[in-house]
């Protein structure tokens, strides 16, 4: 379903440029999950004919995880630290989206290289998992609250996803379900840690951890 | 010439006569959500009539660019009416890249209202004047990015033959990026004729106005041409947004041009719920906004590139 892919694809960048123009992070984490739910579907598409238990499971898992058990992590991270927005970013938000356009020509240019190693895989979904884990890293280095940076590390995981579910024709469950599993703990434990950090701050701004060195 | 038969001079008639029942209908709009009566749909023609009737109060400063600003404004509109398809109804010229020359009258338009701004001298008209070029700068890229794609897209590079192979077919085919594209184009709409989220039409005393306060010392037949002008420039890219979601070329000339009429008038009627629903933006706001849609366009480009 080569159309839908499209589709899906599409969304996935434009949700990209979202959450580099929105300055508010409770849009950023909606974004993020819309986000997490059309890449959770992408297994469902990627392989003609492989519809089995599988990649059912697989697709249920992340869009349950990264659609909906993420967010809601870092919605209530964000309650509970009272920062609703980013206010000064190291990079402003239109030369964010005007990176972001450069990230998209530069990731195509990527893909067209990329493409003759990896013939089977659907050439815009290459394209989408090269923008994601480029766009994942500039949120982390371009963001000062820590709360940005756990949304930044979730878009580049969807990106390495995206690449993987296109890329790798059969990756074993357990692999799968472990870098979920990975995932899952790892946000757990950031958000733990900026929930540390504001309470020890005063903020969870990252310019400000600075003041730790001796 | 482009070979459309009979029917050549349709497109333009309707704009020309239908244009000013697009400001009436997002009034009503508006008012009706708001729960008011709101003013008859036919104002804006009574309006203009009214205006016509007037003489024009000139300003002792200003030189004869005053007078010339809502002339060639009216004229650019009205020449870009030329090689604008609408409703299946091929445009009265066509040639290749006529899309250049679309957006080029419609730059020369809002270039001659900005000099007629700057040549009052009133340094309230020349922020407004700053403002539609800043935010014409960006918003001009968007509508060449959208025309590329959608140039891309049809393999054309003429108003009509782009808008005639747009179908059915062709949305199944390549849904994501003529979807970027329709709603590039609803941003641009919104820009290009200073609606709400971007400007609000209806403040005369707000400091963060951009349309209105270019025409302020505008009156009589001339103002009359401005809000003439300006119905066509809604009709002129609301045609190029209706032509691109509503893809029916059933043969039938009637059918086609209702379902055409209806598009735009659903069109109105969605820029009067937008108005209603939200607020304007903050200014700095504003070039966020456009540079969003330039981005819409840029990745329904890229995307088709795929």
């Amino acid at each position: 379903m080569p159309a839908l892919l499209e589709t899906i694809a599409a969304i996935g960048l434009v949700s990209c440029f979202a959450l580099l123009g929105t300055s508010r992070i409770g849009a950023c984490i909606r974004w993020l999950s819309l986000q997490g739910i059309v890449i959770g579907l992408v297994p469902l598409l990627a392989h003609d004919g492989g519809f089995g238990l599988r990649v059912l499971l697989l697709a249920c898992g992340n869009i349950a995880l990264k659609g909906v058990i993420f967010p809601l992590i870092l919605l209530r991270l964000r309650a509970r630290t009272d920062y609703h927005r980013e206010v000064e970013p190291f990079v402003g938000f239109v030369a964010s989206v005007l990176f972001g356009i450069v990230a998209l020509a530069v990731s195509l240019w990527l893909a067209l290289a990329l493409q003759p190693a990896l013939r089977h895989a659907p050439f815009l979904m290459l394209e989408a998992a090269i923008f994601l884990v480029s766009i994942g890293l500039f949120i982390i280095i371009s963001r000062r609250k820590a709360l940005m940076q756990v949304i930044g590390y979730l878009i580049l995981e969807n990106g390495i996803f995206v690449f993987a579910v296109i890329t790798v024709v059969t990756t074993p469950l357990l692999v799968e379900l472990g870098v979920l599993l990975d995932a899952f703990v790892a946000v757990f434990v950031m958000g733990i840690a900026v929930f540390h950090i504001n309470r020890e701050f005063g903020s969870i701004d990252v310019d400000q951890l600075t003041a730790l060195r001796g | 010439m482009s070979a459309t038969g009979l029917h050549w001079f349709l497109s333009p008639l309707c704009a020309l006569l239908l244009a000013p029942l697009l400001p009436g209908l997002i009034n009503r709009t508006k008012a009706l959500v708001a729960g008011r009566r709101g003013p008859p749909l036919l104002q804006p023609y009574r309006d203009a009539l009214k205006s016509l009737r007037r003489g024009a109060v000139y300003g002792a400063a200003t030189s004869p660019l005053f007078r010339l600003g809502p002339v060639v404004n009216l004229a650019a509109l009205a020449a870009s009416l030329l090689v604008l398809p609408f409703a299946g109804i091929g445009a009265p010229v066509g040639f290749a890249g006529d899309l250049i020359v679309l957006a080029g009258l419609l730059a020369l338009g809002r270039f001659a209202t900005m000099l007629a701004a700057l040549d009052t001298g009133s340094s309230f008209e020349g922020m407004g004047a700053s403002r539609e070029a800043h935010f014409a700068a960006l918003a001009e890229p968007a509508l060449l990015l959208a025309l590329a794609t959608l140039v891309r897209v049809t393999g054309a590079v003429s108003l009509t033959p782009i808008y005639a192979a747009i179908g059915i077919a062709t949305w199944a085919h390549t849904l994501p990026t003529l979807a970027l594209v329709a709603l590039t184009f609803v941003v641009l709409e919104l820009v290009e004729n200073s609606r709400i989220p971007v400007d609000d039409p209806n403040t005369h005393l707000e400091l963060t106005m951009i349309h209105e306060v270019m025409v302020l010392d505008h009156s009589g037949p001339d103002l009359a041409f401005i809000q003439y002008a300006a119905a066509l420039k809604l009709w002129v890219l609301g045609a190029l947004f209706v032509g691109l979601v509503v893809p029916l070329h059933g043969g039938s000339l009637w059918l086609d041009g209702a379902a055409a009429l209806l598009g735009m008038a659903g069109l109105a009627v969605g820029i009067g719920m937008v108005e209603a629903a939200m607020a304007r933006y903050r200014l700095v706001h504003v070039p966020q906004f456009i540079v969003g849609a330039a981005t819409l366009s840029a990745v329904a480009f890229i995307v088709y590139l795929a």
